[in-house]
């Protein structure tokens, strides 16, 4: 019997799903073993480093405080939001193809997000007093400043990790008993828990389809809220260049673009090294660069007007802004970013481009690169161009900085990793439903 | 009253528009650009007063210096004609203060006195407040500094030592306008009189260029200089209404 030409079977979807997680190779373990490493070397060591001796460890300097902690904040925020976003939105509209992207997705945006809210604990001063920041009754009888848009931004996080954790899980259930009922020993114990008793009546899944709907079309304003907050920390100084009411669509904008690119990543290395190719195909690749192009088109112009505002204000300072940006110190920086964000993705017109799957890992790469460079950008040229001409500076990241945003991607890599082999990483029941329907005679004939 | 009559009162007393004319004085200061020398006498006044830690060769490379006032230079012109211009730059104590409504912890808000205060306790080093003031007058304290053998004997006692992740700025010498305040209550008077309080800079000031004292108070010398026809603001037109205001200098055209 000819293996290739015989169709997916339902019990084929299973066993490829489990066998992902109860088969571990070697390779898997030196993955592991090399990203714990890193990110114990280069995150947590520099961090401590950093915490004993103070943030001048860092490369901050008197008119630029703010510096590649904050860029690599708004970094995984925004790569957090295509995740669970795109899920719910493709969710929502019926997409077929989202059914074998989204758990890893989702997954993205959880540990993105974990490791943004670490971002925050290495950017503060004095993070042991961190939890000031949360209203809580306490015996000082303080509240935190509820008129602080850094106040808004550590709700709206709290509210979106919770969201998204919950609609990850939700979704995962049918999942997990599935494995349950495949696995033994303590993974059985561990997915008996996890399942919450799922026996897959109909009534069940009625309740989890209408939960999760209902969660869905929740967190599409949730997420687009989030990054609309996070961008009021700079808009609503004074700062010009910062100062702009486009910041909010621009940063929404921004993350779901970088986040798109960032499941194309995910997307090459699940279908690479866990064998995912009949799962993943041309198809997701396809549809995800149709995405991105639209995406980058939109950035694009955003990106314009950003600097059509800044010289329609008609103030100096706005205009040294502008030159700073385009000309000045960073100048370098901006225009590869240019090149990474706006005029590299045009080759995605072509649909020989986008059915491509490394030179779309290659283009996605790119593209993460050069929005980690926008949010550097954001911060550096306009705090060392305030109003004060005897205030201006330019700041440098230090090496303790550089090693720690290495560091997080591979704490960000660890938790992936760690997940892969805890949740199944694509969800089973919902590529069953984009498979035929199994017949029972055929499969009776055969045997 | 009910609950929502009370909210909705509380909430109009805490939103009124101009609020901060009620506080029990408005410390401002002026500074006569046409007296000040530059000569830096201030800063060094500061220095001593407020513990301001000396960041040393290093650090004042990578622009960490800390100055609660320090003395901008403007040239204009080009050499043979070039012009020196001094502006001393300290906290403005803005009363419409954009740092005050961004910290997350509240560690900076306005007193009772129309002062934008530092509670150093309460600060968790987020240091937006640095980003959001135009005045770029904020510090932040990026190590722990400690002060060699003999020179931890000069601290102000009156004066907390800042430890590391911290922000700071000018008080206008708030232990100063503490002390004068209890001495006045021992004498039994329930206001300052102008002068009974000067901050450091404004006392070591060798040509006055500095004034201090309460603009509610018609009779102070602070009220009438403010009232000069050449007072304004620096950066008057974002609106955050300064407490620190500024005698334009007159140009001489000799030529």
């Amino acid at each position: 019997m000819p293996t290739e030409e015989k169709p997916l079977q339902f019990a084929d979807v299973n066993n490829d799903i489990v066998r992902s997680l109860v088969v571990t190779g070697r390779n898997y373990y030196i993955t592991l073993g090399i990203a714990m490493f890193v990110a114990l070397a280069c995150f947590f060591f520099p961090w401590f480093y950093q915490l004993y001796y103070g943030i001048g460890a860092a490369g901050m300097n008197h008119p630029t405080v703010w510096g590649t902690y904050l860029a690599s904040f708004i970094f995984w925020i925004g790569l957090s939001h295509s995740g669970t976003l795109l899920s719910c939105v493709l969710h929502i509209t019926n997409s077929e193809w989202r059914k074998a992207m989204y758990r890893s997705a989702e997954a993205m945006t959880l540990f993105s997000l974990l490791v943004a809210a670490t971002m925050v604990m290495v950017h503060v001063g004095r993070p042991w007093f961190i939890h000031w920041a949360a209203p809580y009754p306490n015996q000082m009888g303080l509240w935190p400043n509820f008129k602080s848009p850094l106040l808004f931004d550590v709700m709206a996080i709290t509210t979106y990790l919770t969201g998204s954790l919950i609609f990850i899980y939700m979704g995962s259930i049918p999942d997990f008993a599935a494995v349950r009922d495949r696995t033994s020993g303590w993974r059985r114990h561990l997915y008996v828990l996890l399942s919450l008793g799922w026996r897959g009546t109909d009534t069940e899944w009625h309740r989890l389809g209408w939960a999760y709907t209902f969660l869905a079309v929740l967190i599409i304003p949730l997420a687009v809220s989030v990054h609309s907050i996070v961008s009021w920390d700079f808009a609503m100084s004074l700062v010009p260049g910062l100062h702009q009411t486009i910041f909010a669509p621009y940063f929404v904008v921004g993350a779901i673009y970088s986040g798109t690119a960032g499941i194309v990543t995910v997307m090459f290395v699940l279908r690479k090294y866990m064998n995912f190719e009949h799962l993943i195909t041309q198809l997701h690749f396809d549809n995800l660069g149709k995405l991105l192009l639209f995406l980058s088109l939109l950035w694009t112009y955003i990106n314009m007007l950003e600097l059509f505002t800044g010289w329609y204000s008609g103030t100096s300072a706005e205009y040294e802004q502008i030159k700073y940006k385009l000309t000045g110190f960073y100048a370098p920086l901006y225009w590869e970013m240019i090149l990474f964000c706006a005029v590299a993705p045009l080759l995605m017109f072509s649909t020989k481009f986008r059915t491509s799957f490394v030179p779309m890992l290659v283009l996605s790469i790119a593209i993460n690169i050069g929005m980690y460079t926008e949010r550097f950008l954001i911060i550096a040229t306009t705090l060392s161009r305030q109003y004060l001409p005897d205030a201006w500076g330019v700041y440098v990241p230090s090496l303790v900085e550089i090693s720690i945003l290495v560091g997080s991607l591979a704490v960000f890599v660890t938790l992936f990793l760690i997940f892969v082999k805890i949740f199944p990483s694509v969800s089973i029941y919902e590529v069953k439903e984009t498979m035929p329907q199994p017949r029972k005679r055929e499969a009776n004939l055969e045997s | 009253m009910n609950f929502i009559d009370r909210f909705v009162a509380g909430w109009a007393k805490y939103r009124k528009p101009g609020y901060y004319e009620d506080f029990d004085y408005a410390w401002t200061m002026t500074i006569d650009l046409d007296r000040c020398s530059g000569c830096g006498a201030c800063v060094t006044a500061c220095q001593a007063e407020n513990n301001i830690p000396i960041v040393g060769e290093e650090e004042l490379r990578k622009g960490r210096e800390m100055q609660w006032i320090r003395i901008e230079r403007y040239w204009e012109g080009e050499y043979p004609n070039a012009k020196l211009k001094f502006i001393p730059m300290l906290c403005q104590h803005c009363d419409a203060a954009p740092c005050e409504t961004v910290c997350p912890v509240s560690a900076t808000y306005h007193n009772q006195d129309g002062l934008n205060t530092q509670i150093y306790n309460r600060c968790i080093g987020t240091r937006s407040c640095a980003v959001y003031c135009p005045y770029e007058v904020r510090y932040f304290n990026y190590y722990d500094h400690h002060w060699d053998a003999p020179l931890e004997q000069q601290l102000n006692p009156d004066v907390t030592v800042r430890e590391k992740g911290v922000m700071e700025k000018c008080t206008f010498c708030v232990q100063r306008i503490r002390q004068a305040k209890d001495h006045a209550k021992d004498d039994g008077r329930r206001r300052l009189r102008d002068g009974d309080v000067q901050p450091a800079c404004v006392q070591s000031c060798p040509t006055e260029a500095l004034n201090f004292g309460d603009r509610k108070d018609s009779s102070s010398k602070v009220y009438r200089s403010m009232h000069d026809p050449r007072a304004y603001h620096v950066l008057e037109e974002l609106n955050t209404l300064p407490s620190v205001v500024y005698l334009k200098k007159v140009e001489t055209h000799a030529d």
